[in-house]
């Protein structure tokens, strides 16, 4: 792998770390906002589940494993646009 | 997978194939043994047949894995493909009590209870993206190597050791003691012996080939394990009528239980029973819980994030890239596993409950139920009872005791499927239990052999001598854990989520800081583990024997809550107190981050 300037790195780092800060506020919203209000959002029905009750057993869980199938498929954009391969 | 490098090549190219057979080999052996029962084969001898057939299967596996290098031994050798990287860890993961106990907690524990659910798979968002493509960068073979590196000196070495075998300790001798109980239920043997037999069984899949060997029998066992809940649930499902796949269709089930629950009342039982209990919190009612299900949440998905046996797993990708697409297959395994448990639990509860299915026995008169032939089973050991404790002849909700546990194991009798499928579900729990513990007897060992041995006692030792302790070490601890496992200490060893607790008290900031923030030091990191480990350990000790009250409702399988901030807080302002890491610290934290290039500490170390 060719070096990377010190201003290439820090560029990288900055879209690596701008998509952490993304996925960090995602994962607050759906693991701990969303669970929490499960009283108030019961009341919408979803699939015939009460919406609450559906987040906390599916719904977040299968925004975790989107989550990070595309957090892994953007930050592999980036380290490809830095070029950096291993 | 044998010693020579084109056997291993070969191996390695045919890894699809290789377990292809064997998934293929297990559902022949299942179908053998549906074939022995129709022929009238005994309870007992399908039961001896599952858990030989496994167990002999992962003892070939370990065989064939033995290793002398310390590559291979640490971290497999860095060439497991993300996929099965995936499977092993989704095996490591899951315990004995995700397998045996979570569905039955769902049951009987409603809305807080859920915590576990979103907290045991949210938690790899954090060690997604937090976590494990930057510790791989750093070619670490042990948690505590990472701390130690980073950080630098001995003393934060050992606060992390001393972290990391408290948490994975803790939460061992509860997988050991799961092991035990299904061989000795299985094999009717005393408790006290299967706990050793069980033991040989897990020295089997990793004394010889040390993370090699436990990598390649995870694979086998989360195979056996993930079949082994589905294929119940989905049965079951189908023969009651709630559909094929009954997991996006039971949200009627979920408002028929809440109408029942009203209809009968949840009272508590008139008379309580000793190691049973009856339904009394409502299957949906998040009504002012939401601080126990959330607080719960987050000490699990911080635990998730710091608990050493996980994250090592992530050392053994052939890349950074690697390792974050094995995260993403890790959770996707498990998710199948933990999306199911509510849905089993849901379809139990409504067929003890709705008196439209046959299976029902609430309001059922009493002479009946204690005559079905599962009642009489779960009885006679104690796990289940029916009481008609107010004398009107008919079994009330507050009148039918079950344990908890039993929730998965009962449910195929409840719905009267064949034994053959009691047999598969004992090959799972075994599955689940027997490779957690591999997991973690192997990082605690690990990081005793490795960190405090080489690294800090004797640095001159030669690989065949590192390997000898690492053995030696494994077999001690083991024999140690299996031992508190046959006390039957069991108000102690039930608590899993306090290995959690452990772990994000202790570690969770350190780790995430000293990739971070650069400006995290050594006198950071100390009182960080330090502060946080003991403040956590502190309030359970008061909170768990009664001497406090609990703050805020933070009970003594919360205690991360307070654990994690005091770390925090310790870490953030002893590293302001004291001098910036030196400028060859810093160029390493820089280093991490960049994905490519040569990892930080050598490739055998």
């Amino acid at each position: 792998m060719a070096e990377l300037s010190v201003e290439a790195r820090e560029r990288h780092w900055a879209k690596t770390r701008n998509l952490t800060i993304v996925v960090l506020v995602l994962w607050v919203v759906f693991a701990i906002i969303i669970p929490a209000m499960a009283g108030s959002l019961n009341s919408i029905a979803f699939l015939g589940f009460p919406l609450g009750y559906y987040m906390c057993v599916q719904g977040s869980l299968i925004a975790f494993v989107a989550m990070i199938w595309i957090q892994n498929w953007r930050q592999d954009q980036i380290d490809d646009e830095f070029g950096i391969e291993e | 997978m044998a010693n020579t490098s084109s056997g291993r090549a070969s191996f390695l190219d045919n890894l699809g194939k290789v377990y292809a057979v064997y998934t293929l080999g297990f559902l022949v052996f299942f179908a053998l043994m549906a074939l022995f029962e129709k022929l009238g084969g005994s309870a007992q001898a399908i039961g001896i047949g599952f858990l030989l057939f496994t167990i002999a299967i992962y003892a070939i596996i370990g065989w064939l894995s033995r290793t002398a290098q310390v590559d291979a031994y640490y971290v497999a050798g860095r060439e497991v493909p993300a996929l099965y990287n995936g499977m092993a860890t989704a095996a490591d993961w899951m315990s004995g009590a995700s397998f045996v106990a979570l569905a039955g907690g769902v049951y009987f524990g409603g809305y807080p209870y859920l915590g576990f659910i979103v907290g045991w798979t949210g938690g790899y968002v954090l060690v997604n993206s937090l976590m494990a493509p930057y510790l791989r960068k750093f070619g670490c073979y042990t948690v505590p190597d990472f701390i130690g590196t980073r950080f630098g000196g001995n003393t934060a070495r050992l606060m992390a050791v001393i972290v990391l075998v408290v948490a994975s300790f803790t939460y061992v001798t509860a997988q050991i003691n799961a092991t035990g109980t299904i061989a000795a239920q299985t094999l009717g043997v005393p408790f006290e012996f299967g706990v050793w037999l069980g033991l040989l069984g897990i020295f089997i899949c990793s004394m010889l080939g040390g993370m090699r060997g436990v990598t390649w029998t995870q694979v086998a066992q989360y195979i056996v394990l993930i079949i082994a809940y589905l294929v119940p649930i989905i049965w079951m499902s189908n023969k009651q009528g709630f559909g094929i796949i009954p997991h996006f269709s039971y949200g009627e089930a979920i408002q028929r239980i809440a109408e029942l629950e009203a209809q009968y009342g949840l009272e508590p039982a008139l008379e309580a029973i000793k190691g049973v209990s009856v339904l009394v919190t409502p299957q949906n009612a998040p009504e002012g819980k939401a601080w126990a299900m959330v607080s719960l949440a987050i000490c699990m998905m911080a635990g998730t994030a710091s608990l050493p046996h996980i994250l090592m797993r992530y050392f053994t990708t052939p890349s950074v890239r690697s390792a974050r697409r094995s995260v993403g297959w890790s959770l996707l395994f498990i998710f199948f596993l933990y999306f199911s448990a509510p849905a089993l639990a849901t379809l139990s509860k409504l067929q003890l409950l709705d008196p439209n299915l046959a299976t029902s026995v609430i309001g059922k008169a009493f002479a009946d139920v204690s005559n079905l032939e599962w009642v009489k089973h779960w009885s006679s050991v104690g796990m289940l009872a029916v009481a008609d404790q107010n004398g009107d002849g008919i079994v009330q909700l507050n009148e039918f005791f079950m344990r908890p546990d039993i929730v998965v194991l009962a449910t195929p009798e409840i719905a009267g499927l064949p034994y053959v499928i009691s047999g598969l579900v004992a090959a799972g729990g075994l599955a689940a239990a027997m490779s957690t513990a591999d997991g973690l007897l192997l990082a605690i060992a690990n990081a005793l052999s490795h960190d405090l041995y080489y690294k800090m006692i004797d640095p001159k030792a030669d690989t065949r001598r590192r390997l000898t302790v690492a053995r030696v070490l494994l077999l001690f601890i083991g024999a140690a854990g299996a031992f508190i496992a046959s006390l039957k200490l069991t108000g102690i060893l039930g608590a899993v989520a306090w290995a959690f607790d452990f772990a994000c008290s202790g570690l969770f900031f350190p780790l995430v800081l000293g990739i971070w923030w650069k400006r995290a030091n050594a006198a950071g990191a100390i009182a960080g583990m330090a502060g946080g480990f003991l403040a956590g350990t502190w309030y359970l000790y008061m909170v768990y024997n009664g001497l406090m009250d609990p703050w805020w409702g933070i009970d003594h399988i919360r205690f991360g809550i307070i654990g994690m901030p005091v770390s925090l807080i310790a870490m953030v302002v002893v590293s302001l107190l004291t001098p910036a890491p030196d400028a060859e610290t810093q160029a390493m934290v820089d280093e991490v981050r960049i994905p490519g290039g040569k990892t930080i500490l050598a490739a055998t170390h």
